[in-house]
């Protein structure tokens, strides 16, 4: 009895246990790593700290461990998956492809590292997200004019690129100076998928080859098609990160100074960690998330929002944006937001004036068409969470006593009728008496 | 036989008219016994016997034509039947809901989305506000009543009604015993029972009622002259004209009765008062009908009313103008000037209206009406109904059994004794009979038509049958009786026309009149029994054990849809179910049975024959979130969406042109087996009906995925789904409903989509401008 009693205490605390990934606190919090070799748990320490101390919980795991598991009793127990096994054939516990995906389509956000030698699973992994590694297992990218200098001649497989995708959203407001270190295998873009995209392109001098042996025909993957850091970011939100390099995530890149050929800067210190930091921030959704709340229209001076519209109205819409900084839901201020209001294609497409304080708002006047419309909020911007709003309303035409009574272009005709009913009545008045 | 008893104890002339249905009707045991009892009892005179006899039998027609139409009820359930009246059923409850006003402003979102539909000033409100009326007042007489219930009996009702109509209209035209023979003959008749059985809640219910009413107060005016029965016909029109668009039938035919009887000579004062107090005030008041609006004066289908109108005017100018001038010369030449420019100025007027756009063309149903061929070329829309087509032979034979050669001698008898009121009657039943013949759906107007020729003939025929048979070989009746059986003798045996046989000839006759009419009273029930009470929303069939199956899978589907999908859900099917899905279902339906958006009912057709990757681009821009299909493959039922097929291909080709017909088609032959096309194979009408049905062993001795309603094995049996996943499927497969799944989460598809938004919005944009 005393246990029963304590188990239901405990169970009213249960809520606050359970902090997790809400529309309210989109963050991730509780990440699993999988690792093909818990040293990298070492060797990457400078990222996952960096994450640590931003308030993740990492929950480290080996690729193969039986007892991993995305989710228990249909809940998901994390919020955010990182990758960095790349040469894992097959996952341990009840992880495979189709747990992943289905992970990542119930709105969780996932960080892939391959390398070359990558195994089969990551690269369908990859595949499903849009992104296609080069098919030669052996293959790494190859850069003879922006390769980073170092003591020993080498390969050219160490890459310095500063191809960055230019977003402040991904990639934080402080400028990346130093290039950033890669050496791994390319990829290239799914040119079916529109939603995945470049971050840190490769120069148009690379090209993807195995360094090993002498190139025979002609690279499949070249010049900045080559793709080394890509994002996807689903129509749930869900932000996904596919890296060619695992070690460039590694404390030895973080840390080395960087000189890309042909320049003369040396940097003391690679971008690496600074890059890969703030796009670490964006997907797990720190930064770029917008929540649209409070969406309401109604006529020009009521307050109340109507089921139907009638043609000709004046209405007023608005909607409130909100943009998570990590910790609070903060305004969001832009001047591009647009309302359509739309019957198969908008009819009326409109700016929203904002009052800086997240509230967005236009009046306008509702065509001369009836039908079901929608107000539609398409706003997709680079990096930013997707909104797509819509909210359908009937528009009827005007009721059989809204129109004028009496128009003045008439006017003729009244009087014509009205004429002709008293002449019709004097008419019979003499006809029946006059004899 | 008991007939004839009859008027042995009444022993008058006129008494014998009376007898003369009671031979042929089914309630004739009942008859007899009533005048019978009072003979004995009351001694009544012989007028007021007369009175007895005609109120009963009309008493007793009346309550026939009404519980022959309850089969269906008795049959199935008190329900509202077929497509239409579903609709009407849907309006009518919102308009004892909400009262009139709200019916008559009433903007239906839930239909044509996303365009949605002004009800009010798209339907014709006669019907609704007739049941509403009749609910009205059964609650006001505290009968605690559904709604549905009146709309299930409202059909019955008004065909109980009409019968009443038809004995006025006999009378006036006849006499009052073919009035009696036209009234049974109307209440039984199978060609107005397709349309007025309980359930069958459609426009047509009433509008037959309205049209026999205006017809009959007409001719009661010409034959009177009297401006008040002009009056009552203009109301009867006001009424036809807010029950059903046939009304055009009465504004064209009512003038070219009276340009005949103007060609005939036979113009006088009481067709022109009739003619125009009708043709004004009934104008004036269907101009309150808000879908007919101001179609009276600038419709081409109208015109010809108004041109009769002023030619009447210009008769009776020249009339008062033949009046005042003696000189016969002078009033030629007046006549000539007169006549000459009243056409000049009625073409030209008539030029100008058509070409500054004022007047509108004929409407491509006006044209399919006098070109038979017209729909099948320009409209297919038009001709995919079924009820649109060509009457065949034997349903001519189906709906009117013996009328169908009675009606020519009937036609015999109206020549022989030609009036203002029997050339009207001859007119309306050629006229209705031509367009019988164009469509099978208006066997219904003609009914009426032939009915009361019918009777005419029956009724002539048997009363002078009967004189003879009653007068005791006198010489001078024999004119009259060859006549009439010579008539009747053309179907019959030749007689020997002699006088001794001549009495015995005729009660073969009589014998053989009643033989024919208690035919025709046991092939109507019979006919309303076995093929017009079915409701086609419930499906019966007969079991290996020879019980009845009933197959009520439309109502679980659409119940289905109530309960299990969001209130806002689009469901996208062919047409015909639209007004089901919105009545039963309470969801929104892309296209439905008022067919008035060509353009967006091609584009379902379209999606429908595409493949599911197009498709499914069609269905995002309409926001479609059910797709349902009707399909007979397992319980062979054979009005099913892959036999309507070939229609939604056409229907789509028909606005875009690229669908084409013979991509479905192999050698000119529409298979679905695995000879059929490729792309007839692919497309989502035959994935969605035959998705999964590969896998059903459908008849014992037959490979898995036989399909019954075609007789043949299906050509594709692995069909897989991308873009719709399958939601529901009914008992015994007829609905199948399938969901949409939303676009993929990781990917996305641009190219087509774009396209295909482009091509849309040019033609939603064209249709708007239009």
């Amino acid at each position: 009895m005393p246990k029963l009693a304590l188990f239901l205490i405990l169970i009213h605390f249960l809520p606050f246990l359970c902090t997790s990934f809400s529309p309210e606190n989109p963050s991730s919090r509780r990440v699993l790593v999988l690792l093909d070799d818990l040293a990298l748990k070492s060797s990457h320490s400078v990222y996952f700290k960096s994450l640590q101390s931003r308030g993740f919980e990492l929950d480290f795991k080996l690729a193969d461990d039986p007892k991993i598991g995305l989710q228990r009793y249909g809940q998901y127990l994390y919020d955010g998956l990182i990758l960095f096994c790349p040469t894992t054939e097959r996952f341990g516990g009840s992880i495979d492809l189709a747990a992943i995906l289905d992970f990542v389509d119930s709105g969780h956000d996932l960080i892939i590292a391959a390398d070359n030698n990558a195994s089969d699973l990551i690269r369908e992994i990859a595949t499903e997200c849009g992104v296609d590694f080069d098919e030669d297992p052996a293959a790494m990218v190859i850069d003879h004019t922006s390769y980073a200098v170092s003591e020993t001649e080498g390969d050219h497989t160490l890459i310095a690129s500063d191809d960055f995708i230019k977003s402040n959203v991904l990639l934080g407001s402080e400028k990346i100076e130093a290039p950033v270190l890669f050496q791994g295998i390319g990829h290239s873009l799914s040119p079916a998928n529109s939603l995945v995209l470049k971050v840190l392109s490769a120069s148009p001098s690379a090209y993807s080859a195995n360094p090993k042996s002498k190139l025979s025909s002609p690279p499949s993957l070249t010049g900045s098609a080559i793709s080394l850091v890509s994002i996807l970011q689903a129509r749930n939100n869900a932000r996904i990160l596919i890296s060619g390099s695992l070690v460039m995530f590694s404390n030895r890149f973080f840390r080395s100074g960087v000189q890309k050929a042909g320049t003369p800067t040396k940097h003391e210190k690679s971008g690496n960690e600074q890059f890969l930091t703030e796009l670490s921030k964006w997907v797990f959704h720190e930064r770029g998330h917008l929540k649209a709340v409070n969406i309401q229209h109604h006529k020009d001076g009521e307050a109340d929002e109507p089921s139907m519209y009638r043609i000709n109205d004046d209405l007023v819409y608005s909607v409130e944006i909100y943009e998570w900084s990590g910790r609070s839901w903060e305004p969001y201020v832009a001047d591009d937001v647009q309302v359509q209001f739309y019957m198969m294609s908008p009819y009326v497409l409109k700016n929203l004036s904002t009052d800086k304080k997240g509230r967005y708002f236009t009046a306008f006047k509702v065509p001369d068409v009836y039908g079901v419309f929608q107000f539609k909020v398409e706003y997709q911007r680079l990096g930013y969470t997707s909104l797509s709003l819509s909210k359908q309303i009937p528009v009827r035409p005007y009721r059989h006593n809204e129109y004028e009574r009496f128009i003045p272009a008439a006017y003729p005709y009244y009087g014509a009728a009205f004429s002709m009913m008293a002449g019709f009545f004097i008419f019979t008045a003499v006809h029946l008496y006059n004899k | 036989m008991v007939g004839k008893a009859e008027p042995v104890n009444g022993s008058v002339k006129s008494g014998s008219n009376q007898s003369i249905p009671a031979t042929m009707q089914s309630p004739l045991k009942k008859s007899d016994l009533i005048p019978n009892l009072s003979l004995k009892t009351l001694k009544l005179k012989t007028k007021q016997q007369e009175l007895l006899i005609r109120v009963s039998i009309l008493c007793l027609v009346y309550v026939l034509a009404f519980i022959t139409r309850l089969f269906s009820v008795l049959r199935y359930e008190s329900m509202i039947h077929e497509f239409d009246p579903y609709f009407n059923y849907r309006t009518t409850l919102f308009l004892t809901e909400k009262g009139f006003y709200e019916f008559w402003n009433w903007f239906d979102s839930e239909s044509w989305y996303p365009l949605g539909r002004i009800i009010g000033g798209t339907l014709y409100p006669g019907l609704m506000v007739t049941a509403a009326i009749i609910y009205w007042l059964l609650r006001f007489l505290r009968f605690a009543i559904h709604i549905r219930e009146v709309c299930v009996l409202t059909a019955p009702f008004f065909a109980s009604n009409t019968t009443l109509v038809a004995y006025f209209f006999g009378k006036e035209v006849w006499d009052s015993g073919a009035g009696l023979v036209a009234a049974a003959l109307i209440a039984i008749c199978p060609g107005y029972i397709s349309r007025s059985v309980a359930g069958s809640y459609d426009n047509e219910g009433v509008a037959i009622f309205a049209l026999l009413l205006t017809f009959y107060l007409f001719v009661k005016a010409v034959n009177t002259g009297s401006l008040a029965w002009a009056l009552a016909s203009a109301f009867a029109y006001f009424y036809m004209v807010s029950a059903w668009g046939g009304y055009v039938f009465i504004i064209n035919l009512i003038p070219l009765y009276v340009l005949v009887l103007l060609i005939t000579g036979r113009y006088s004062m009481r067709l022109y008062v009739a003619y125009n107090s009708m043709y004004v005030l009934g104008m004036l008041l269907a101009m309150q009908i808000r879908f007919v609006g101001f179609q009276h004066v600038q419709s081409g289908e109208h015109m010809a009313a108004m041109g009769v109108f002023f030619l009447l005017q210009v008769f009776f100018f020249l009339d008062w103008v033949k009046h005042l001038l003696s000189d016969t010369k002078l009033f030629q030449a007046f006549l000539r000037i007169t006549v000459t420019t009243a056409i000049g100025v009625g073409a030209i007027a008539l030029g100008v209206g058509m070409a500054s756009g004022y007047i509108s063309p004929w409407t491509g149903r006006f044209y399919s009406l006098l070109d038979p061929t017209y729909a099948k070329d320009h409209i297919p829309i038009i001709a995919s109904v079924s009820e649109h087509q060509p009457t065949a032979w034997s349903s001519f034979m189906f709906d009117f059994h013996i009328l169908l050669f009675l009606f020519p001698a009937g036609l015999y008898f109206c020549f022989k004794r030609l009036s203002d009121a029997t050339i009207f009657i001859v007119m309306y039943g050629l006229t209705s009979m031509y367009f019988a013949g164009v469509m099978v759906r208006l066997i219904l107007v003609a009914t009426p038509a032939v009915c009361l020729i019918s009777a005419i003939a029956v009724s002539a025929t048997i009363k002078n049958l009967t004189l003879v048979a009653r007068a005791k070989s006198k010489v001078t009746q024999t004119g009259s009786v060859r006549g009439s059986s010579s008539s009747k003798g053309s179907s019959k045996a030749s007689l020997d026309q002699s006088q001794p046989f001549q009495r015995n000839g005729a009660i073969a006759l009589l014998l053989g009149a009643f033989y024919l009419l208690s035919k025709y009273a046991t092939h109507c029930t019979w006919v309303t029994s076995e093929a017009y009470s079915s409701p086609s929303i419930v499906l019966a069939a007969r079991g290996a054990h020879g019980n009845r199956v009933i197959f009520d899978d439309y109502r679980e589907a659409y119940f289905w849809l109530r309960k299990n999908t969001p209130p806002d859900a689009k469901v996208m099917s062919w047409w015909d179910y639209g007004y089901q899905i919105t009545a039963m279902g309470n969801r929104t339906v892309i296209v439905d049975n008022n067919t008035w958006n060509n353009t967006h009912i091609a584009t379902v057709g379209r999606a429908m024959s595409s493949y599911e990757d197009e498709a499914y681009e069609i269905m995002r821009s309409l926001d479609v979130d059910y797709v349902l299909v009707v399909f007979g493959g397992v319980t062979g039922y054979s009005s099913d969406d892959i036999n309507k097929f070939l229609w939604m291909v056409r229907i789509g080709g028909g606005v875009f042109p690229v669908i084409k017909e013979p991509d479905y088609l192999v050698n000119g032959e529409y298979r679905v087996d695995k000879g059929a096309a490729p792309k007839m194979l692919n497309c989502l009408m035959y994935k969605l009906s035959y998705y999964r049905f590969g896998e059903l062993t459908t008849e014992y001795g037959k490979p898995p995925g036989y399909d019954r309603a075609r007789g043949v094995e299906i050509g594709n049996k692995d069909i897989k789904l991308e873009y719709l996943e399958e939601a529901f499927t009914t008992s015994n497969w007829i609905v199948r409903i399938y969901k949409v799944k939303p676009p993929n989460n990781r990917w996305e598809r641009t190219m087509f989509h774009i396209y295909l938004g482009t091509v849309l919005r040019y033609h939603f944009q064209a249709m708007f401008h239009s």
